[in-house]
């Protein structure tokens, strides 16, 4: 097999706070190969920002890689410099994140922004990037985009700015896209054109994407594979649709039941009881003990992410027959 | 039928505003822009039953907010009348007012920013009770407790500040103050969106035992449409400061009538073993502040008709139960 894009192999990131030591990430291995998406997903605070953070050498500190690699390309990342991570950022990888104003700047306006961005890395005319920035923005659905251009971001509504940044994103056709919950605040109508925009990407040009999210409901229709983090770590990996059809991991399947279009109406949901461990105070072995109905002893001790298409970290996962969905 | 709880009708809500630079550009280059009037909400009925929990959807910006601010009496209405139990609130003098105000609470969306930083979680819940007299000082603490263990809080945090807790808890915090002055109706303002997936779910569950042990009544705004489906018995669906399809919700989200309200279901995404292919959707929301003539879905809606964006469809009941503002309603 050829190698993949992207291979993150046993990723540790942690922060040194004032109480103590942050595992942010805590051993995150994945593949991506060129044209694939991949979902990551997981609660608030599980680790999906930093890994994709640390891919492109952007973690806040105090911050830090402690271990692993990041190949893109063959090229680690990890120990690359800054000057070659900005060449590789913006040309090869492309960002999008939840606040658009990350990507873009306040002070100029958006053809500024635009053009800006082409000329960096393309060898073209003023008028040939103008007009690149311009199909980009059409792409996105803003209507009137030659008026457009001409605006400032403020001028623009939150959905409109987040759908600037991802033009910018795509103007290059990057060999991949890092999305950090880029449309979780886009109304329904709009995230669906914005899907089908970078989905029509990947599947034209080879583009691979890792779609940050916990929205497992965007992912199941979007993504090739997904990888389900809980605290700092992948618990469950696999084809989208295996995950979907027969999940293994009690987290993963806790998940899925806790979707209201997965319960019958009106009756209670399916939840996972108690909330998500505090990053500074892990249980001894699997994270997810106290909130696991399957627990026992033997889960004092971590249990390994099998190196299967479809893998779990548990000990004692459910069948691949037991459906839980009712739906 | 017997008396509704809520009945609003012809409300509206209208902001002045101030054009900014691309607006005013715009008019500059021809384009019909309005004065300074946004219409947030306009002209909306709508009736709730006792005990009865009606959703409300749709985009951002289409008045779901504003809707539910004036039935919870936080905004004056420019128009229109708001029923409680049969009393037009406007008949009413300043005392009897605020006594129906005080029987509909509200739920926000997210609860750090709703709750005082500064006030302990007993001050939060105990305030309002007290100042209006509903509980006498010297029984706060009682009233708190209890307040708590109804919402699934172990009353031993009560001197805690609200940053000391976990979203989830925090909403549950936010659900006991309204809950501390005895409403009959709660309108709940995107209350689970700020929450992860398996929290969402405990609070989902938490609103509808609440339901049950408290015969509350619900305005349940939210732009997920899952939530909404899972909860309501009825389905309101706004577009554009109107409503634009209101019915049961089984029937609504099986076979939706308005063709807005058709695109918007397509559109939701739903956990599927299928890989979808996105569909890019016509045009984009018009402005509130330059509605289009007629219909206000025209200039996207795939079964617009000549007569669509000169004459503007009325929410009319198209079967018993279902209402729908659409002129494909209309006999052939
Ligand atoms: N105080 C205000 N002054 C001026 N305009 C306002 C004010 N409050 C709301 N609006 C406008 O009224 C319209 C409806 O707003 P509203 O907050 O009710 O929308 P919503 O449906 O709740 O949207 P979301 O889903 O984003 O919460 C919007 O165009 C909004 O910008
Ligand atoms: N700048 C920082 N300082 C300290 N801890 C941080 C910082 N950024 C993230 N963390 C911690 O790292 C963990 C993972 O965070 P994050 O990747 O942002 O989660 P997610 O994106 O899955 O919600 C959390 O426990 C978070 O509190
Ligand atoms: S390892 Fe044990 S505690 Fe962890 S998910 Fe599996 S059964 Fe539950
Ligand atoms: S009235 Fe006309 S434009 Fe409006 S929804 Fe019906 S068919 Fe479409
Ligand atoms: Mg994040
Ligand atoms: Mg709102």
């Amino acid at each position: 097999m050829t190698q993949p894009l992207l291979r993150v192999e046993n990723l540790q990131t942690h922060f040194a706070t004032r109480a103590g030591t942050v595992k942010a990430v805590n051993g995150v291995s994945f593949d991506l190969r060129r044209g694939e998406i991949l979902g990551l997903v997981g609660e608030s605070g599980s680790g999906k920002s930093v890994t994709g953070q640390s891919i492109l050498g952007l973690v806040d500190l105090p911050g830090r890689i402690v271990g692993g690699r990041v190949l893109f390309d063959g090229e680690d990342l990890v120990t690359a410099g800054e000057k070659r991570l900005r060449a590789i950022r913006g040309r090869r990888i492309a960002m999008i994140f939840q606040d658009p104003m990350m990507t873009l700047n306040p002070v100029l306006s958006v053809e500024t922004q635009m053009v800006e961005a082409v000329l960096a890395h393309d060898k073209v005319g003023r008028a040939e990037a103008r007009r690149r920035s311009r199909d980009a923005l059409g792409r996105v659905g803003i209507a009137s985009p030659d008026e457009r251009l001409a605006a400032y971001p403020h001028q623009f509504s939150g959905g409109m700015r987040q759908r600037v940044a991802i033009a910018i994103a795509l103007l290059h056709s990057p060999d991949l896209i890092l999305a950090d919950e880029p449309t979780t605040a886009l109304d329904v109508t709009i995230q669906a054109q914005i899907l089908f925009e970078v989905q029509t990407l990947c599947r034209e040009t080879g583009t691979a994407l890792l779609w940050v999210t916990h929205d497992l409901a965007v992912v199941s229709a979007l993504a090739d594979r997904v990888a389900v983090m809980y605290a700092g770590r992948i618990v469950e990996t696999g084809p989208i649709a295996d995950v979907i059809q027969a999940p293994r991991h009690p987290y993963t399947r806790g998940l899925l039941d806790s979707v209201p279009s997965r319960n019958r109406r009106g009756v209670p949901l399916r939840s996972i009881p108690g909330m998500a461990p505090s990053a500074l105070d892990l249980p001894q072995g699997c994270a997810f003990q106290p909130r696991c109905g399957r627990a026992d002893a033997a889960c004092s001790v971590m249990p390994d992410l099998a190196p299967d298409a479809h893998a779990w970290r548990c000990w004692h996962p459910h069948d691949a027959d037991a459906q839980g969905a009712a739906a | 039928m017997t008396q509704p709880i809520l009945a609003v009708s012809g409300l509206s809500k209208r902001f002045e505003r101030k054009l900014d630079v691309v607006e005013r550009f715009a008019r500059r280059l021809g384009a019909a822009v309005d004065d300074s009037v946004l219409h947030a909400v306009s002209g909306v009925d709508l009736t709730v039953a006792e005990g009865e929990v009606v959703g409300l959807v749709g985009e951002s910006g289409c008045g779901k907010s504003t809707l539910g601010r004036m039935v919870a009496g936080l905004l004056t209405p420019s128009d229109g009348a708001i029923h409680w139990r049969g009393t037009d609130l406007r008949d009413l003098p300043p005392a009897g007012r605020h006594e129906a105000n005080l029987k509909i609470q509200m739920v926000f969306q997210d609860p750090m920013a709703s709750l005082n930083p500064r006030l302990r979680v007993a001050d939060i819940i105990g305030e309002a009770p007290v100042v209006h007299r509903l509980v006498p000082r010297r029984n706060a603490a009682e009233a708190v407790a209890e307040m708590m263990r109804t919402v699934g809080l172990d009353p031993g945090y009560m001197r805690r500040y609200p940053h000391q807790f976990s979203g989830g808890q925090r909403q549950r915090i936010g659900i006991a103050r309204a809950l501390a002055v005895k409403p009959d109706f709660l309108v709940c303002d995107e209350s689970v969106a700020a929450l992860d997936v398996s929290i969402q779910a405990q609070i989902i569950n938490l609103f509808m035992r609440l339901r049950e042990e408290l015969r509350l009544t619900y305005l349940f705004i939210s732009h997920d449409l899952g939530v909404v489906q899972h909860i309501s018995d009825r389905t309101a669906i706004m577009y554009l400061g109107r409503i634009v399809e209101l019915a049961p919700t089984p029937e609504l989200f099986a076979a939706p009538n308005h063709p807005y309200a058709k695109a918007l279901l397509d559109e939701a995404p739903r956990v599927t073993l299928e890989k979808r292919r996105f569909a890019p959707i016509r045009g984009e929301i018009p402005s509130p502040l330059n509605p289009p003539a007629g219909c206000p879905f025209h200039p996207r809606c795939p079964h617009a008709m000549p007569r669509c964006s000169q004459e503007r469809p009325d929410l009319r009941e198209v079967a018993p139960g279902r209402w729908s503002a659409c002129h494909l309603n209309d006999a052939f």
